[in-house]
């Protein structure tokens, strides 16, 4: 990560610690993401999202909010960029992936709660996140009791996700959306028109569409791009300005779709097809991606929050009056398969067509400790996967390298099933 | 081994130079081929430049070689517990403990400290007590804690030794619950070696266990065997496994 010495100096941050940080962080990423070979030369740009987000791009944001701009800190893809876009706000993910924050965490709040809060709340307590200060408003969700309860604490704007899927659960879920709009209107105090909602519901699906063409070359044997590199992509997609984004993206696919046509890969014709399915890897966490691949098999989807739950579906805007498009939006939005649902069906479908379409040979749930919702859904997944001979294993970690050994035998043996 | 006859073996602690006590095991010794498997397989590899395979892989390899036609294997060794379903010596589906030393050897090594006893005491004991006292604790560390609980509480530290082996039996079930398991059941790793806790999983699953005259052995024999097996027109061989786990380097090899 590059150095913004003065900046953290003047957001209060306890600069000597976050250097510390950024060492570790950067540590992990050489020995993972650093260590790969034959990647594409376009993942230098993502490559740079990342070593910026402490930097660059909290410096860009300061900027913007000096110029009467508004910054809004959002921890889930439930909440829609394209409404707080339209009313000139900047919307950015701040979910932590870095163990040197849990212990910090773990000073407020229970152990036995996911690592992805701990390690977000342990940046914000030990004064290592550059984000928080500068936040004008944190958007928080209801898609598990661990968030729903942090939020509370922190006092952040709350859209209730709903738990089921009939008439009243869409109705409450629109209702969520246009109090979204409401609380970001007044926050910026600009009115969310619908021509400039269009125009970001257009910028928002421009951005699906690069990364469903970049998950479309997945489908190659082999893949011209690792699991690992297309994860950096996702991380960045979270963090980047979108617009930004999605212009480098499809330089990255017009390379991608080059070394297909010249079968450049990381990987040899055959390698073993891995579906991650289940919990999100954000920023800073490139633990199990980098396990699988270090043994030899090739990850080619992610039926996860960083995966195909954030760009499957556009918003499908015909229409444009305002009631319409929020209409559309949270049509969108309830479309994602998250397992704080139930039942939850249509992630079994969706997943059904994910192993089909990237000719998936093996399924690695991916569970974040203590995530009930994923961990107790992987019963269900599972015994779908066994009707269609798909094998699969359950992987429940933290962020910590105390399990490596074992993992590193579970995944290794897994593989020479596959074989 | 030579031509699928074990002709050797040495068992020896890993110890905190594992690559020493290897070079060591090997020194002198003519081999044709050479696997390494267990938790320091990288490191053997890295160093002997020598294919690996994991533990799973070798105990059912192992297992079958041992016990022709066996379907399940169950591990509980020093840094681990699995259970591994087989087919023609081939894994189908496995579970393991994940992270911590819960359920494992190591877990019965502390507690008999605890208690004042060696590993055989402990189990003997056990095995001899009428009584037995519920550990609630799978964790090593809590468990320890609740032990000591226990003993200044006056609870006979045999009742305690026979409890803390009923938890470990317990942790197993749940285990073999998850993935299944079938007749011919071999029990391999370390733990095999206590009759307690051989005695206990016989009661409990009403099935006889098969238990290798050396257990700790069955990863290096299976290593030996994949080593043996891994290229075509298999010629006179000497093949050898290595097995380098926590607490053991084992290796068998041929004179």
């Amino acid at each position: 990560m590059n150095s913004h010495e003065q900046m953290w100096k003047e957001l209060g941050l306890d600069v000597e610690l976050h250097k510390e940080l950024l060492k570790a962080i950067d540590k992990t990423f050489k020995q993972t993401v650093g260590a790969q070979k034959n990647r594409p030369a376009s993942m230098e740009y993502f490559d740079h999202v990342l070593h910026e987000s402490h930097g660059g791009r909290v410096a860009e944001l300061i900027e913007a909010r000096n110029k009467g701009g508004k910054f809004i800190g959002t921890f889930c893809i439930y909440v829609p960029d394209e409404i707080a876009m339209a009313a000139d706000a900047i919307p950015v993910a701040l979910c932590g992936g870095t163990q040197f924050s849990i212990p910090y965490g773990e000073r407020m709040f229970p152990r036995a709660i996911c690592p992805l809060i701990k390690s977000t709340f342990g940046l914000a307590l030990s004064k290592t996140c550059p984000y928080g200060p500068i936040k004008d408003l944190g958007v928080g969700e209801t898609t598990c009791d661990a968030k729903k309860k942090a939020w509370d604490v922190v006092n952040f704007h709350v859209m209730e996700v709903p738990q089921k899927k009939s008439k009243l659960d869409f109705d409450l879920w629109y209702q969520a959306v246009v109090d979204f709009k409401n609380r970001v209107e007044e926050l910026t105090g600009r009115k969310v028109e619908a021509k400039r909602l269009s125009e970001t519901i257009k910028i928002m699906n421009e951005k699906r569409r690069a990364l469903q063409r970049l998950n479309e070359f997945r489908k190659h044997d082999p893949p011209p791009i690792s699991g690992l590199d297309a994860l950096v992509v996702m991380q960045a997609a979270l963090n980047d300005d979108p617009v930004r984004f999605t212009e480098h993206l499809n330089k990255l696919n017009d390379e991608l779709e080059d070394r297909v046509k010249k079968g450049i890969s990381p990987f040899k014709k055959g390698t073993k097809r891995v579906m991650i399915s289940g919990c999100p890897s954000v920023m800073g966490n490139w633990k199990l991606h980098s396990l699988i691949e270090k043994s030899g098999a090739a990850v080619v989807i992610d039926e996860t929050c960083t995966g195909t739950r954030y760009f499957e579906n556009l918003v499908e805007d015909g229409s444009c009056d305002l009631n319409g498009q929020i209409k559309a939006l949270a049509d969108r939005y309830m479309k994602i398969d998250c397992a704080c649902f139930s039942p939850n069906n249509e992630r079994m479908e969706s997943i059904e067509k994910i192993v089909d379409a990237y000719r998936v040979d093996g399924v690695v749930q991916y569970i974040l400790q203590y995530c009930h919702g994923y961990n107790v859904e992987a019963i269900r997944v599972a015994g779908i996967l066994k009707k269609r001979n798909i094998p699969n294993i359950k992987i429940e970690t933290d962020y910590s390298e105390e399990d490596m050994g074992q993992l590193r035998t579970r995944i290794d043996a897994f593989l020479e099933q596959l074989r | 081994m030579e031509e699928g006859i074990i002709k050797r073996y040495t068992i020896l602690d890993t110890g905190v130079e594992p690559l020493r006590n290897i070079q060591r095991l090997l020194n002198d010794q003519e081999y044709d081929r050479l696997t390494a498997t267990g938790y320091g397989r990288y490191l053997a590899q890295t160093h002997l430049n020598c294919p690996v395979i994991t533990e799973i892989k070798a105990y059912a390899a192992g297992a079958d070689f041992l016990f022709p036609g066996c379907r399940t294997v169950l591990d509980i060794g020093g840094q681990d517990s699995k259970i591994i379903r087989v087919n023609n010596g081939k894994v189908e589906d496995f579970e393991m403990n994940d992270k911590c030393a819960a359920g494992t050897g190591r877990f019965l090594e502390v507690m008999a400290t605890t208690l004042g006893y060696t590993i055989d005491e402990f189990s003997q004991l056990a095995a001899q007590s009428a009584d037995t006292v519920a550990i609630n604790s799978m964790c090593t560390v809590f468990a320890e804690s609740e032990v000591v609980s226990l003993i200044a509480r006056g609870e006979d530290r045999r009742s305690i030794a026979l409890g803390l082996h009923q938890s470990i039996l317990n942790r197993i079930l749940a285990l073999m619950g998850r993935v299944g398991f079938e007749e011919k059941i071999v029990f391999a790793g370390g733990v095999a070696k206590n009759r307690c806790m051989i005695h206990l999983l016989e009661r409990k699953l009403g099935k006889r266990m098969l238990i290798p005259e050396e257990p700790q052995i069955v990863g290096a024999v299976g290593a030996a065997l994949t080593a043996y097996h891994s290229q075509d027109s298999p010629i006179t061989l000497n093949h050898r496994g290595v097995h380098v786990s926590r607490g053991r380097v084992r290796k068998e090899r041929s004179e």
